[in-house]
């Protein structure tokens, strides 16, 4: 294995390796039914290390999420298998089971050995978010879930196929759990088509260049992530930077539940440690501990970002999770919700990276996912669901003010068309624009918000809404002002109203005419406002960003000398 | 009267290609590109080859005067007036980011938001009107715009597609208080449901108005004053081309027109020489460009990003673009490992090797240094000589000490991981669309591709490689080639169950009879009309639409009404095809209708480009020393131009014309085949 490799061969090879799993990530975007795959690119695909599970390799399209997910999927199986002594060419496991391989229950995992010479030389992963996995809500999205019995079946790592023989009775349970048979059937055919090619490419591979220069090279690409990740922190100072945050509360309770991390810089590592963080909850806010190491390697990415998705990046950066804590809740703890839980892990390391290195780091983005849906009978009883995902303000940076409405940091999702909306759904938008004054205020401004007011054209309907950041702020940088608030309202025959649990609400009932309306968070201001340049404080007033009162108040009166 | 000229304007340079039918000659000329006004290199160029104008019949034109008026931001100043509450659609996007990682950047609106004025207005889904438009705040609106200096205004309202009563009588209200050309409405651009995407192909449109109509004018102006008589026209981002009336009311259909062409062309040589498949390369100085030709036609793609937030949707040639061109700078990151680009030189300052300022190695270097480029003759850059010296310098400075190669070995590494990074584009290009790269030619084309086939073949496994004889001028001779072609498009949005078949029928012949109307005003000769209809369809619950060719009867220019039965089925097969299996009870959707009416220009016969005479012999100018994997051969080199039909060339070689350098590795044979193309191909063993 510890072949020295040229420098030519090691560049050409960590291109071909990549390429493998941008090419099964491309097979399955093409194959898969479902449009969470197909057009939002919830899934992703990678090789991995034979004996510890850990990521060499991953397709750049995937969610960024699962790029320090899968390795956990990963060593899930290597643990099966070691258990049962059963590993041959031609087995693939499949499992959903979040608490073993991280994110939620729809996300469905595929894992293959990969052998070489009769020995396993690694792993390929590949992971999709299926449209419905059972469970009490369609879509398993379901804020009420004490247990992640009421979210979704669960599958843990199980034989789809044993040394190549596919397993009809594994398939025949699956789509019997499913509300949406066709589209899981034509997900799982996508996956393992992706699964193919890779075994194939990889066999190219391996016959080109011999199983020994390719080992070699997955190993020096590990060396060379981890010499790069060592290098960057280097350049950050020596010390210890803390940083709390808060969940407003888990849907169920209303009590603020902190998240606290104090970021350690020692020459060359990094510590991560989670230490004041609250205890498991009673709803589906927690996440597993797989998750949590994966978030914590999008957060490095992030500031980071010229890094390659390599176990190798991880090595000198430690993670300490303390046991009972939301952060590594155990089965059978719903995490549901997980997506708000980590985006607010990505907001304390940010801000406590901060506090070492300003400059590398952005302010906290709007910070929710603001699960909405909205669900009723059409008039010849056919039932619809309208469930989205909305968009807030990205943090100002030391280059530039924040992206107005951008998508979230775990994500690249896009959002749909609000005429596709419409077409589909009896709703009108009666607004879906910026949010003046909800930036963050700094030297460098967050990014804007947005204002989503949707009407009901039918004569009653359901609101459900999971959100965040109703009762703290995204916070801004660099001696940067928070944001605005999320804010969810909505209109009863007595006026406009909010949720007594802040952005978390079941079951509002809405009649025709009445709408919902939600504000979300700007992103958190980078540096003191007091810098920022009076001019650009009078655009912002100008183009109606910023109200006149709020920018004297935060910002002073200079802009308006600046006025032409 | 007979001889017809493509001009392409691209960064650097303006390629001219004259044909001159009657004779079956054909000749090219190489410019600089004028700026900031392309009209001087445009005229300079055509003037080169020819002195009369009146001796042509038409003048077609690749631009990037769109593409660099949005890139720069240079466009107009204009105004939006926009339904009530969705002034910020445009700058909201569809709530994406420029890039994955980093969550840095932000995004200014080609219309800033103190210009994006609401009016209370709303259409419904179903296209049922739940506000009239209000009239006198249009006609305040369009004042306060008039006030502010705009020169164009867009007129964006929601669900516009689905009912475009409220945008007409908007458009009138404004047109009655501002007598001004570039007034425009959603619905007459793009009457497609998606309102970003139909915002901001009509604010870019609106944008791009004034600057691309008036340099269209001041060409046409120019032109006429030449004694030109015949017809000139634009290629459009579809391959095709159009009108310049239409252009200046349609500029966004420009936005990729030179590359379009590029394609075009190649698919007519490729076909010419007996590949219905190719995959074309251009290398330029940033960028490599890939394109797939399946069965002899090109991929279109429905829309594109110019630039971040920057969305155009009208149908394009599908061109992937990685940053890996000549230009493109080799450096060795802190973990040790060699990357190329996505940094680049461009093309000033340039190389190492021009001498103009670069001290850090291209990808241009490393063939200069290796002995591919020939010193002597530099292609771009200032200098007399290539400076050798410098790029050796370089190259060792910033990648052989790093990496403890010698300084050919690192110019070797250099072009292995391009190659290896170009060869990843065509795989992946291929495999997303669903093809084996090895079932397809390669036609290298630009300035640089053709140094760059041999490792091609052997990365991608591809048999074998077509050099065009022009290689430098492809996209000109393209617009001599393209079809005339006008695409539609209109949303339906209904299932197949309720579909109104008489409707659609109706909607098809409006497209039909406005395409074919511009066919008839023009003066192109053409040899034959081709409409092809396709609808966009899903079942219910799915947002990914798959294209269904719908072959309709035509009967003297009347279209029949296709049964809900034709339409059911067609999107079976056509969902199969993508999908493999059908799904059971799922109901059926038609989203959008899109026709395209072609007119296809008659094609010139390639073996008017076929070098008369010649031998092998005396095209041969000399020998060099060139590097090739481990060791130096003394390398032939021939005037490429010069060789005749049928000559065989066996690598080590190089042949070389004005603005090409064709690289013949070892282990490859070169032939010329009867249109003067280049076959490259293993030697026979």
């Amino acid at each position: 294995m510890s072949k020295t490799i040229d420098p030519i061969t090691l560049a050409v090879l960590a291109g071909r390796m990549e390429q493998i799993a941008d090419e099964m990530d491309a097979t399955l975007f093409r194959a898969a039914f479902n449009p969470i795959i197909a057009e939002a690119h919830d899934a992703s695909h990678g090789i991995y290390h034979a004996a510890s599970g850990d990521t060499l390799v991953q397709g750049k399209s995937g969610l960024p999420i699962f790029v320090g997910v899968m390795s956990f999927a990963v060593k899930a199986v290597i643990d099966k298998a070691a258990e049962a002594v059963d590993l041959k060419d031609g087995d693939i496991y499949i499992f959903n089971d979040a608490h073993m391989g991280g994110t939620h229950l729809s996300d469905m995992r595929l894992v293959r050995p990969y052998f070489r010479d009769g020995e396993l030389f690694c792993y390929l992963a590949s992971v999709g978010h299926w449209h419905d996995v059972g469970g009490a809500v369609p879509g398993n999205y379901n804020p009420s879930a004490t247990e992640a019995f009421q979210e979704a079946f669960i599958l843990p790592p199980v034989k789809l196929s044993r040394a190549g023989e596919i397993q009809q009775d594994i398939i025949d349970i699956l789509m019997r759990n499913t509300r949406l048979p066709q589209s899981a059937m034509g997900d799982l055919n996508g996956q393992l088509g992706a699964l193919d090619l890779g075994v194939k490419r990889l066999d190219e591979l391996l016959d080109e260049y011999g199983s020994e220069t390719v080992s070699s090279a997955l190993e020096a690409l590990g060396d060379r992530a981890e010499a790069l990740m060592r290098s960057e922190l280097e350049g950050l100072p020596n010390g210890r930077w803390e940083a709390t945050d808060f969940l407003d509360n888990d849907g169920i309770t209303d009590v603020a539940l902190p998240i606290k991390v104090a970021v350690e810089i020692s020459d060359d590592t990094m510590t991560l440690d989670f230490e004041g963080t609250a205890l498991r909850t009673a709803g589906p806010v927690n996440i597993a501990l797989p998750t949590a190491v994966a978030t914590a390697y999008v957060a490095i990415k992030h500031i980071f970002p010229d890094l390659p998705a390599n176990a190798g990046v991880m090595r000198p950066i430690k993670v300490k999770v303390p046991e009972g804590s939301l952060l590594s809740a155990e089965f059978p703890a719903p995490v549901g919700g997980y997506t708000e839980t980590i985006l607010r892990m990505i907001d304390v390391i940010f801000s406590a990276t901060a506090k070492a290195a300003p400059d590398r780091v952005v302010a906290n983005a709007y910070g929710t996912i603001n699960a909405l849906s909205i669900a009723g009978k059409k008039k010849n009883g056919q039932r619809w669901v309208m469930f989205s995902f909305y968009g807030g303000g990205h943090g100002g940076s030391a280059e530039s003010d924040g992206l107005n409405h951008g998508n979230a940091p775990i994500s690249t999702a896009t959002i749909p068309p609000m005429e596709i909306l419409e077409a589909a759904y009896p709703v009108m938008f009666r607004q879906w624009a910026l949010r003046p004054d909800s930036a963050g205020a700094g030297a460098q401004r967050g990014g804007l918000g947005a204002v989503y007011e949707i009407e009901l054209l039918e004569e009653q309907a359901e609101a459900f809404l999971f959100g965040e950041r109703g009762r703290f702020p995204p916070e801004g940088v660099a001696g940067g002002k928070s944001a605005a608030m999320n804010v969810f309202a909505f209109e009863q025959e007595d006026g406009w109203k909010h949720p007594p649990l802040a952005s978390k609400m079941l079951g509002i009932k809405l009649k025709k005419g009445q709408a919902v309306r939600l504000e979300t968070p700007g992103g958190g201001g980078y540096g003191q406002p007091s810098e920022r340049d009076p001019a650009a404080v009078a655009h912002d007033v100008s183009e109606g960003y910023l109200t006149e009162d709020a920018a004297t108040a935060t910002y002073g009166p200079a802009w308006k000398d600046t006025q032409t | 009267m007979s001889k017809m000229i493509g001009v392409d304007v691209g960064g650097t340079f303006t390629d001219v290609f004259v044909l001159d039918e009657d004779h079956g000659v054909a000749e090219v000329a190489k410019v600089p590109t004028t700026r900031p006004d392309q009209a001087g290199g445009f005229l300079d160029g055509i003037g080169r080859r020819v002195k009369n104008l009146s001796e042509a019949s038409v003048v077609v034109h690749g631009t990037t005067a769109g593409t660099n008026a949005l890139l720069e931001r240079k466009g107009a100043k204009i105004g939006v007036i926009t339904t009530q509450g969705l002034r910020d659609v445009l700058e909201m996007r569809r709530r994406d980011r420029p890039r994955t990682w980093g969550l840095r950047g932000d995004f200014e609106p080609i219309v800033p938001r103190n210009r994006r004025l609401e009016v209370p207005e709303r259409t419904l889904a179903d296209g049922t009107i739940r506000v009239h438009v209000d009239l006198d705040a249009v006609d305040a609106a369009a004042r306060t715009l008039i006030e502010y200096g705009c020169s164009a205004v867009a007129i964006l309202f929601a669900n516009a597609y689905a009912n475009p009563e409220n945008e007409r009588r908007a458009i009138e209200a404004v047109r009655a208080v501002w007598p001004n050309e570039h007034v425009s409405c959603s619905s007459e651009i793009l009457p497609e449901i998606r309102e970003f995407e139909r915002f901001s192909t009509t604010a870019l449109n609106a944008y791009l108005q004034p600057e691309v109509s008036g340099y269209l004018n001041r060409l046409d102006t120019a032109l006429d004053r030449g004694g030109f008589d015949g017809e000139f026209l634009i290629v459009q981002s579809n391959g095709g081309v159009m009108g310049t009336d239409t252009a200046c009311r349609f500029p966004v259909r420009t936005a990729l027109s030179g590359p379009a062409a590029g394609v075009i062309a190649a698919g007519h040589i490729a076909r010419s020489a007996g590949f219905d498949n190719v995959i074309t390369g251009d290398m330029g100085g940033t960028s490599f460009d890939v394109a797939l030709i399946a069965d002899g036609k090109s991929m279109l793609s429905p829309q594109t990003s110019i630039d971040f937030g920057m969305v155009v949707r009208t149908p394009m040639i599908e061109i992937t673009t990685i940053g890996a061109g000549g230009g493109s700078i080799a450096w060795v990151d802190k973990g040790g490992l060699l990357n190329i680009g996505p940094e680049s030189a461009g093309s000033v300052p340039g190389p190492v090797a021009y001498g103009q300022g670069n001290d850090r190695p291209t990808v241009t270097d490393a063939n200069v240094v290796l002995g591919r480029i020939d010193p002597d003759n530099p292609i771009g850059g200032k200098l007399d000589r290539l400076d050798v010296e410098a790029a050796a310098k370089a190259i060792d400075v910033h990648v052989g000490s790093k990496l403890g190669l010698s300084m050919t070995e690192a110019a070797e590494a250099i072009l292995t991981v391009a190659n290896s990074r170009m060869a990843g584009a065509i795989r992946l290009v291929s495999i997303e669309r669903g093809f084996d790269p090895k079932r397809f030619a390669f036609m290298p084309f630009g300035g640089g591709g053709a140094l760059h086939t041999g490792a091609m073949l052997k990365e991608v496994g591809i048999g074998c490689a077509i050099v065009p004889r022009f290689p430098g001028v492809t996209s000109a001779m393209g617009c001599v080639i393209a079809d005339m072609r006008q695409d539609f498009v209109q949303t339906i949005n209904s299932l197949t169950s309720a579909l109104d078949t008489e409707e659609l029928a109706a909607l098809i012949q409006t497209h039909v009879d406005d395409g074919l109307a511009v066919l008839v005003a023009s003066a192109s000769r053409f040899e034959s009309r081709d409409v092809v209809i396709e609808l966009d369809m899903a079942y219910v619950g799915q947002t990914h639409t798959v294209s269904v060719p719908l072959h309709t009867e035509m009967n003297q220019g009347q279209v029949a009404p296709p049964t809900t039965t034709d339409i059911e089925s067609a999107f079976d097969e056509a969902y199969k095809a993508t999908y493999g299996r059908l799904l059971k009870n799922g109901q059926r959707r038609v989203m959008n209708l899109r026709t395209a009416v072609i007119g296809r220009r008659p094609k010139f016969d390639l073996v008017t480009l076929a070098p008369t005479g010649g031998d092998l012999a005396s095209a041969l100018t000399g020998t060099r020393s060139v590097h090739f994997g481990d060791t130096w051969h003394e390398t032939n080199i021939y005037d490429r131009l010069a060789l005749p039909v049928g000559a065989k060339v066996k690598g080590p070689a190089i042949l070389v014309q004005p603005d090409t350098t064709v690289l013949v590795d070892p282990g490859l044979i070169a032939e010329v085949d009867n249109c003067g193309n280049t076959i490259i191909a293993p030697k026979e063993a």
